[in-house]
């Protein structure tokens, strides 16, 4: 093969182009690494078992006290009511918006769940703060709307694009001839939907929810600016809570670099990453077996 | 048989020239099964090899080996031995190399959605020529050698996609010329074509002849039996029989090449 | 009205009911921030700097900040993320390592967006030493856009037909010329609006920037790389959570300029992408 200029140039950019495609595992890794690196510190002060499952958390108490359990329930707590509501609802609006909606209307129902994603979660969090807690105190006569119930709300509207976009596509990816067969044996619209649609798409519908659910955990400042940001065990849905994204955002500021309460926050950090790549790595095992069949 | 109908006269197989390609042992499976069982052929310059025979015979694999397209999917293998001009296609040539000298045409018209143009110069300036002189010379006898130069010669600059279907196929075939090869495999070319621009890229072949190998694939035995010098018969991925054109379909040796000419079965 | 026939339109109805409940309020959140913050939208407001701890003034420095951010994250994230797409859209085999990459792309996209900010503190305002500037958090916003881009540019790269690489070979070209004239040029549009997307999704994200590059209050502009930087979302933040007494269109006014840059952007790129559609 003759060694010309055009080849040595296409060679460095075919190894360039290599190298682009391995980016995004060494940046995972990085991450991994990096948090891991400042994390793991924590253990020196503060054992494994007491950091995931001591009930306090006092940061700044001298000794402090670093048990991660309230924010954890919390952030589980949030992230459970916003999937009891988004779920139900992201789902059925899919099967309207796939199935039902007449066409004229599917743009326009496409265009609001694309409006609804690409809302900053910074500005949905302001809107939160500012209309829908001083709403839900008066409402419920709450001492403070500041609850795990305005997170769930708000977090409940930020996995819905999510929940639905992935549901509509699993919908419609259902083969034509199972319908189709269906209506030929006589069923109705909706016989079919909930017999046969549902069992074509249901993989791909779990993963949709384990995709919002991801996304919820994963929230960090809507949550932080309507929870309340007590970081205790939360006994009913009414109260303040604190999540694991929003004790990071909160304090990271205010830890001195170095201190147990540092070490602690990247410890937080990880328990995130490895929560997440579980979440993710379940929907996406579940998405490529839907697709599969 | 049938003699050819249109007026075109298949000249004699003894004005073929001297071997181009030989082919050793050629086997090309995807998966378990073979499409092609050690296939031996020879080809030689100034001819027209028909190959004719139903549908998963092995005839595009067998093509396809000719100019290493199926090293593109990446379930199929290949074994044995193939040269061009004495040199072997694998060992002794890269890929890109191989392609300038061996063209194809495909059954679907392919226009790049580029100018008339710039499809036709597609290939050289891949190749790096620059020149637009050069560039220019090429495109007008490409598309003179492909009879579609009158009806396109006004708008060499509007996009190729525009055109008739016939009129994209012979585009096709100028742009493989454009890299002067020594052998064009032509696979199915006619399948999409009304009548009128089959016989013109019939018209092509036969005056193309003079200075290239040219093999073709077709589903229609009677095109096979009009174009062709010497005519093979594939027949589930082994070469049955292959001889003149005129004898293949006036004496056939074989029992399954008399009975899928006459259409027994197909 | 059979039974089934009932039970069909009950159905219907509680579906259409679910739609409304995700489409309405969406609606009113747009429609109320363009009605609170259209009336503090004023020259001023937009090209001044903040005065009397923000609650008079403008908001130039969150804007400039904001547009550098994006800029500087794109600049980095659209050539790695649109040669990762190229590498496994034509040149990657159906391996263990592909699998890997696809798990990685996949994983980064799911991470909070607060663990990328922790991230990007270790890595690069410490153990880089870039401190909190511009380029720590341009960086940070870029590696966590990369999933939008790969993705999007590998749509746009299999929406390419496949007979147009095939004939590019047939005519003796690499692979490199066959991605670089027969498969680039016409997936440009898609990848224009993956590039798009993410500039409106980098413009909107505030925990990455909280400790990589936000600052509080700047007196001024930023001017280069390492400087630190007031960003827009990080400004609402700021406005809504931590100082008192400023005046409520101030605080819907940011929020809908927030929200415009960011609209804008979604429909420029939705608008691109069906002008693609449509001249297939």
């Amino acid at each position: 093969m003759k060694l010309s200029p055009r080849r040595i140039r296409e060679f460095l950019i075919e190894k360039l182009i290599f190298l682009s495609g391995l980016a995004s595992i060494v940046f995972v890794a990085l991450i991994f690494i990096f948090l891991l690196r400042e994390g793991v510190s924590v253990l020196k002060t503060t054992s494994l078992g007491s950091f995931l499952g001591g009930k306090f958390w006092y940061p700044i108490s001298n000794p402090a006290k670093l048990g991660i359990l309230p924010l954890i329930l919390g952030s589980l707590l949030v992230t459970a009511g916003a999937i009891l509501i988004a779920v139900p609802l992201g789902i059925a609006a899919a099967f309207y918006i796939a199935e039902v909606a007449p066409k004229r209307w599917r743009t326009i129902l496409k265009t609001c769940v694309e409006v609804l994603s690409a809302i900053p979660s910074v500005v949905l969090g302001f809107l939160g703060i500012t209309v829908l807690v001083p709403f839900l105190k008066n409402i419920l006569h709450l001492p403070t709307g500041l609850t795990a119930f305005s997170g769930s709300l708000m977090l409940a509207f930020m996995a819905l694009p999510t929940i639905i976009t992935i549901s509509e596509d699993a919908i419609n990816a259902v083969p034509r001839e199972y319908k189709d067969g269906a209506l030929a044996l006589g069923a109705t619209h909706w016989q079919t939907l909930y017999r046969v649609v549902i069992h074509g798409a249901l993989p791909g519908i779990i993963a949709a929810a384990m995709l919002g659910i991801g996304r919820v955990f994963g929230e960090t400042m809507a949550v932080m600016m309507v929870t309340g940001n007590a970081a205790v065990i939360p006994h009913t849905l009414f109260e303040p809570v604190r999540t694991l994204t929003a004790t990071i955002a909160a304090e990271m500021g205010e830890a001195a670099k170095g201190t147990p309460h540092y070490f602690a926050l990247f410890a937080v950090g990880i328990v995130l990453f490895i929560i997440s790549f579980v979440i993710n790595l379940t929907a996406d095992i579940l998405l490529h077996r839907g697709r599969k069949r | 048989m049938s003699r050819p109908e249109n007026g075109l006269v298949c000249p004699p197989a003894s004005t073929a020239g001297e071997v181009k390609m030989t082919v050793r042992g050629l086997t090309v499976s995807y998966g378990k099964t073979p499409a092609l069982k050690s296939l031996n052929v020879d080809l030689r310059t100034h001819e027209i090899l028909s190959i004719i025979g139903p549908s998963n015979s092995g005839k595009t694999s067998f093509l396809r080996s000719l100019n290493r397209m199926n090293d593109l999917d990446p379930h199929a293998r290949t074994a044995g031995e193939v040269r061009l001009d004495g040199v072997d296609i694998v060992r002794d040539l890269s890929a890109e190399e191989l392609r300038k000298r061996v063209g194809m045409i495909f059954a679907m018209p392919v226009p790049l959605p580029l100018s008339i143009r710039d499809n036709i110069t597609y290939g050289p300036r891949m190749a790096g020529v620059r020149d637009a002189a050069t560039l220019d010379a090429v495109v007008e006898e490409c598309l003179r050698a492909a009879y579609v130069w009158d009806e396109v010669k006004d708008r060499l600059k509007t996009s190729a996609q525009k055109l008739s279907g016939g009129q994209q196929q012979r585009l096709c075939i100028a742009r493989t010329l454009a890299l002067k090869p020594d052998v064009i495999l032509y696979d199915e070319p006619c399948s999409g074509l009304d009548p009128i621009s089959t016989a013109k890229v019939e018209e092509s072949m036969v005056e193309l002849r003079k200075k290239h190998t040219l093999v073709l694939v077709t589903n229609n035995t009677k095109q096979a039996a009009r174009v062709g010098t010497r005519t093979a018969f594939f027949l589930m991925g082994e070469m049955v029989e292959i001889g003149p054109t005129d004898r293949m379909f006036t004496a056939p040796q074989d029992q399954r090449t008399e009975d899928y000419i006459v259409g027994r079965f197909g | 009205m059979t039974n089934e026939g009932r039970r069909q339109k009950v159905g219907f109805g509680v579906l259409l009911l679910a739609t409304f409940i995700v489409v309405i309020p969406v609606t009113a959140i747009v429609l109320l921030i363009v009605a609170k913050g259209w009336g503090a939208l004023s020259w001023s407001f937009l090209f001044t700097m903040p005065r009397e701890g923000m609650r008079a003034g403008g908001i130039l420095p969150a804007i400039v900040g904001t547009v550098y951010l994006v800029f500087a994250s794109i600049a980095f994230a659209l050539p790695i993320g649109v040669m990762a797409a190229i590498y496994l859209s034509e040149y990657a085999k159906d391996n263990a390592l592909t699998r890997t990459i696809n798990l990685a792309i996949i994983n980064l996209a799911g991470v909070s967006s607060v663990v990328f900010g922790l991230f990007g503190l270790s890595l690069f305002v410490i153990f880089l030493k870039f401190g909190v500037s511009i380029i720590s958090g341009s960086l940070t916003l870029g590696i966590m856009t990369l999933p939008v881009i790969i993705t999007t540019t590998r749509e746009a790269l299999r929406a390419v037909p496949r007979s147009y690489r095939e004939v590019s070979f047939s005519l003796g070209a690499s692979r490199w010329q066959t991605v670089r004239h027969a498969v680039l040029p016409h997936a440009l549009s898609g990848i224009l609006t993956g590039a798009i997307l993410s500039i409106g999704r980098v413009a909107g994200e505030t925990a990455p920037i909280l400790f990589t590059v936000a600052a509080f209050y700047l007196p001024n502009l930023p001017t280069g790389l390492s400087d630190q930087a007031m960003a827009l979302p990080y400004h609402l933040y700021i406005i809504t959570t931590q100082i008192p007494g400023i005046p409520e269109n101030y605080r819907y006014g940011t929020a809908f300029v927030l929200i415009g840059f960011v609209l804008i952007m979604n429909i420029t790129a939705t608008v691109i992408r069906s002008k693609a559609r449509r001249k297939r």
